[in-house]
């Protein structure tokens, strides 16, 4: 590890100011993967600026309805949030799918959101990777990648995000409150990540001196029938091949709303609005389910080894839909 | 580049200059000869180096020790009260619920966690959605305690030995 100097932020506003004083400066939550990028020298930040205790650990009810996250609530306590856990069943499960207990007492909310992909090439620092270093190349492609993207990858970069809570976030339509240069603002998570395209090392739109404060979820009545469903290559402590977070609201057998994104396919957590679309309206009966599934993977460009992905997501979304309709 | 570090470790007070590098598992095992915690990896993907600190159990291995000054660490050294081992020490003892034994101060700090977490009420991804009490079944067991690798499969015993302290 290369050495750095530590300050401890007394609020998000001077964290900002303290990481736009050093350019090789990054933020610290509970350092349980930036320590280990570090660790492994893929990560090499002059100064860690901890934002720990900087931002609000607690869960507070937003006005209309909706919740907002502390950026340095820990993973654990989110979770377990009685309020989260009875509007927003799929965000605690999607929590508590990640990692594990030790590692969910550790990690914040937004150290959440923002940790780096699990590329193997990105994390060895002796190959090629256009995430870590641009224009190096990608082995990826040619080489691992039955837990990379299927969805909207380019030539650059088929890095997956890790991430299960931004799963269900981006279901929820979350939206994360950011202090930087400019001031204070709110971003949708579907503008806060992006695809690769010809600059993977970026993974989000942030730039350098924002400070994530909270994660705001708007009301959604029918969230609470929601859930979280993981596939992975053991039954714990793994990341995602596929997941899917669902939202279903029934009417007379009729599906009025839906909310679905996809983890484990694609750089960002991939909401699934094609077949959000092809539901809206239809029988809540399984071959609807089935024609939904297959129109948003439609446009899938599976690799030699993650092909299975196809299928896989198309089974993981019908089956969380059923699952969905027949809750009480 | 040196900071000084204030820690309650087992109960006794320490005060120790370190490299901010350092993590917690470092200062345990290098700094102050506490070698319970065992360096499995150091990524956060085995659980050899659970410790409880601030009596929440967490990974010593990821885990700054200039991000946790002021904190208050117990490690599998101290468990026991005046002599006598924690009844999940005694109870891995009977359940036979090791080999090696390299991952047991792990799997002991985390369970004793694990006991805590489930009489708060704390859920797993296996607690039914809307439970608001845990009842600490193999299955609950498994999960929780799916942070701690046993590289000698002493999983069967491990689970035995969680279950016949859980109330
Ligand atoms: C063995 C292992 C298994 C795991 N399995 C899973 C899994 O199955 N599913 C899953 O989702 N995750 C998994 N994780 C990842 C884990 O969830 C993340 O490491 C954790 O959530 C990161 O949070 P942190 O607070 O520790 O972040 P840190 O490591 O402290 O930081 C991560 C990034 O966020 C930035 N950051 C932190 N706070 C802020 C802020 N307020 N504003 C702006 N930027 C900020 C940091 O600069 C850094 O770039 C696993 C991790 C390990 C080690
Ligand atoms: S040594 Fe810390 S988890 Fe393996
Ligand atoms: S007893 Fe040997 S690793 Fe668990």
């Amino acid at each position: 590890m290369n050495p750095f100097r530590y300050e401890r932020a007394r609020d998000a506003a001077e964290a900002s100011v303290l990481l736009g004083k050093t350019p090789a400066a990054m933020l610290l939550g509970g350092g349980t993967n930036l320590v280990d990028l570090m660790r492994l020298r893929v990560a090499k930040p002059e100064a860690l600026i901890d934002v720990s205790r900087a931002t609000s650990d607690r869960v507070e009810l937003l006005p209309g309805g909706g919740l907002r996250l502390g950026a340095g609530m820990r993973n654990t306590d989110a979770a377990a949030d009685k309020t989260l856990r009875a509007r927003y069943p799929v965000l605690s499960q999607a929590l508590l799918s990640g990692a594990s207990g030790q590692i969910r007492n550790l990690a914040t909310v937004a150290g959440n959101l923002l940790q780096r992909t699990r590329c193997v090439y990105f994390q060895d620092v002796s190959k090629p990777c256009n995430k870590r270093e641009p224009a190096s190349g990608c082995p990826a492609r040619e080489g691992y990648h039955r837990n990379l993207s299927i969805l909207g990858a380019s030539d650059a970069c088929i890095a997956t995000h890790p991430s299960d809570m931004a799963v269900a976030l981006m279901a929820l339509d979350a939206r994360v409150r950011i202090i930087g240069a400019g001031g204070e603002r709110l971003v949708p998570l579907a503008e806060l990540y992006r695809l690769p395209g010809d600059e993977p090392q970026r993974d989000t739109t942030l730039q350098h001196g924002d400070v994530i404060t909270h994660v705001e979820i708007p009301p959604l009545e029918f969230a609470k029938r929601s859930r979280y469903r993981k596939v992975r290559d053991r039954a714990s402590f793994a990341f995602a091949l596929v997941s899917v977070a669902g939202a279903l609201d029934i009417r007379d057998g009729m599906v009025r709303d839906v909310r679905l994104a996809l983890g484990g396919v694609a750089h960002m957590p991939w909401r699934a609005r094609i077949a959000e679309e092809a539901l809206r309206g239809r029988p809540a009966r399984e071959d609807t389910f089935r024609e939904a599934a297959a129109a948003e993977l439609r446009a899938a460009q599976p690799l030699r080894d993650n092909a299975f992905k196809v299928p896989l997501a198309q089974r993981s979304i019908v089956r969380t839909l059923l699952e969905l309709s027949a809750e009480p | 580049m040196d900071v000084e570090v204030a820690l309650h470790v087992n109960g006794t007070p320490q005060r120790l200059t370190v490299d901010t590098r350092t993590s917690l598992l470092d200062l345990l095992r290098e700094r102050l000869g506490i070698t319970g915690p065992k360096k499995g990896c150091d990524h956060g993907q085995c659980g050899a180096c659970t410790v409880l600190l601030d009596g929440r159990r967490v990974n010593a291995c990821l885990a700054l020790a200039v991000a946790h000054d002021g904190g208050n660490v117990i490690t599998i050294e101290g468990l026991a009260e005046n002599g006598d081992l924690h009844p999940l020490q005694n109870a891995f003892v009977e359940a036979d619920a090791l080999q090696c034994g390299y991952c047991t101060p792990g799997q002991i700090c985390s369970a004793v966690a694990v006991l805590d977490e489930a009489a708060a009420g704390v859920p797993s991804y296996v607690t039914p959605p809307g439970a608001s009490t845990v009842s600490l079944s193999d299955e609950e067991i498994r999960e929780r305690l799916s942070g701690n690798l046993c590289r000698c499969g002493a999983y069967v015993n491990i689970v035995r030995a969680v279950r016949s302290v859980a109330p």
